[in-house]
């Protein structure tokens, strides 16, 4: 009864999202087109065995790229949440029947599909560049990543409930997650950084997202990153409860 | 007749701002009833309290005996609500904003495609809300407003930015409405809207309640005053004009001569006294006051400060 409405709102989203310019190119095809182009030029580089032994390209470039996809359909929720506040739009659904929490489920659930679709793409077009036989745990790398991207999203909804403007909502968005993931050891060892940064990483979720998603993707048990998941749950729950508080309509 | 609803001693403040003060008022069942005042009186603030969308800090509501903070969802299902300056994403079609706020709700009652051809939206159906003119996105958020067959239709500054004709085919619209037995309660800064298609209109100034009643009544209270136009050849009528008992004062430029008096029987008069002094006319018109006068008359200033 709660989510009455919720799977209607939710296709209509993805429809209305779809027919946006830049809507279906610039999250799903585009992305995956890059991937190829890099995958391409470093896979001629190298040889097989070559590739298989660097952990850049099949530990390192997928897991980044899950990331920055995750990262970047949280940013475009954060811009649609402000958008749909700033144009009223966000108040005349909440003047239905509609319950908040519904609408704004469906737009998490418009991100993650579009998320899962990216990646699918991407893992079906990426298969050529991998060497076969490489061993990934596909179903478990999955959850990984959707407990990452929920924690992300969580933060993403705090940022929409206190930006002004729709006008500051991306550049704001990107100027918190690009730095949180520039530190979270995705790119650079966390051993390599200096302790005040070390300290830094160690509050945020991403640390830990990125710590889950590698190591998943590595093929480590889950038992060896339950701290990584408490670490999560307990920033999305902060996080989630904070902007329940503080969250504008309008 | 049963009070649909009943507003009692509300208060609503922003900051250290007072948007509304001590309004009491109450609707009837089967009345178009409007919150008239300039922008900034109040209207808007007082319409969102009784919608449920806001919480006033004092003062009791009741919308078809529901308490609209309390039983805001059961109150949703019972009224359709338009919203000032409100929009629908970019990229929707019409039949899919229609057929998802029809989803929304419990009880199925009116048809999409039915309130589609009623508005006027048929040919519309399959264009984004971005593509549709002013008056069709204001006929669709009077669709969406609709689709529940709702007992009570609030609708805030319905025709605002609308061109003349869109303005007068909505207004057929809203009293389409009343007649098919729904309360509307509606807001306007437009005081021809109001005298149109309201039966009481309330005058809000500055967040309180001056003054509510029918619109004629409240000429009537407010502005007796009544002017007539004419013009004559006739040397003699002048001195007939100034007998008349109402008459204050007659003035005459080019043989125009402007009558002015007080209460409705003026007209009735002049007239007899043409006929009677068998006055011959070239053009005759009278002047009434209208709500836009009552509201000068009683703020000290036009609405449309």
């Amino acid at each position: 009864m709660m989510m009455r409405g919720l799977w209607k709102l939710t296709w209509i989203e993805i429809k209305v999202f779809l027919r946006e310019p830049m809507g279906a190119f610039g999250t799903i095809v585009f992305p995956v087109i890059i991937f190829l182009v890099i995958g391409r030029v470093v896979g001629r580089r190298m040889a097989p065995a070559a590739l298989a032994a660097s952990g850049f390209i099949h530990v390192g470039l997928p897991v980044i790229v899950s990331l920055l996809i995750a990262v970047s359909a949280v940013l475009s929720l954060v811009t649609i949440i402000s958008i749909y506040r700033e144009g009223g739009i966000l108040k005349r659904l909440r003047a239905t029947p509609l319950r908040p929490e519904t609408i704004l489920t469906a737009h998490v659930i418009v991100k993650l599909a579009l998320t899962a679709a990216t990646l699918a793409l991407m893992v079906l077009a990426g298969k050529r560049y991998y060497p076969a036989g490489l061993q990934v745990p596909l179903f478990s790398f999955t959850m990984a990543l959707l407990i990452g991207t929920l924690s992300i999203l969580s933060i993403g909804f705090l940022i929409a409930s206190i930006v002004p403007t729709a006008r500051f909502a991306q550049p704001i968005g990107a100027a918190i997650f690009y730095p949180m993931l520039g530190i979270s050891g995705l790119f650079f060892p966390l051993a390599a950084m200096p302790p005040v940064v070390r300290g830094v990483a160690r509050v945020l979720p991403t640390t830990y997202a990125v710590s889950l998603i590698e190591g998943i993707w590595r093929g480590e048990a889950w038992t060896a990153h339950l701290g990584d998941v408490a670490a999560l749950a307990v920033g999305f729950l902060v996080c989630t409860a904070v902007s329940s508080k503080v969250f504008r309509w309008e | 007749m049963r009070t649909v609803i009943q507003v009692t001693g509300v208060r609503k403040t922003y900051g250290a701002t007072v948007a509304v003060d001590e309004v009491s008022f109450e609707v009837h069942e089967g009345e178009i009833f409007g919150l008239i005042g300039p922008n900034g009186a109040g209207k808007t603030t007082t319409m969102e309290c009784i919608e449920g969308l806001r919480t006033p800090e004092r003062g009791t509501i009741a919308v078809l005996g529901l308490d609209p903070f309390r039983d805001v969802y059961k109150l949703q299902e019972r009224i359709g609500v338009q919203l000032q300056q409100a929009q629908l994403q970019k990229r929707i079609k019409v039949w899919e904003a229609v057929n998802l706020w029809a989803s929304l709700y419990r009880k199925k009652a009116i048809e999409g495609e039915r309130l589609l051809e009623l508005l006027g939206l048929t040919e519309k159906r399959d264009s984004w809300f971005m593509n549709l003119s002013g008056g069709q996105k204001q006929r669709l958020f009077i669709a969406l407003a609709l689709i529940n067959d709702p007992e009570v239709v609030f609708l805030d500054e319905l025709t605002t930015g609308l061109d003349p004709q869109s303005r007068r085919a909505i207004w057929d619209l809203v009293r389409g409405i009343r007649e098919r037995g729904k309360t509307v309660f509606l807001t306007t800064h437009l005081m021809e809207e109001a005298e149109r298609l309201c039966d009481r209109v309330a005058i809000i100034e500055r967040g309180r309640i001056i003054d509510m009643d029918t619109p004629e009544r409240l000429v009537a209270r407010h502005c007796p005053e009544r002017t007539v136009i004419l013009a004559t050849e006739d040397p003699a009528a002048e001195e007939r004009l100034r007998a008349i008992a109402r008459v204050e004062s007659v003035s005459c430029t080019e043989r125009r001569f402007t009558i002015r008096g007080r209460g409705d029987d003026l007209v009735t008069e002049v007239i007899e006294c043409l006929s009677e002094n068998r006055i011959r006319v070239t053009d005759f018109r009278t002047i009434l006051p209208n709500l836009e006068d009552v509201f000068l008359k009683i703020t000290g200033h036009s609405i449309r400060d």
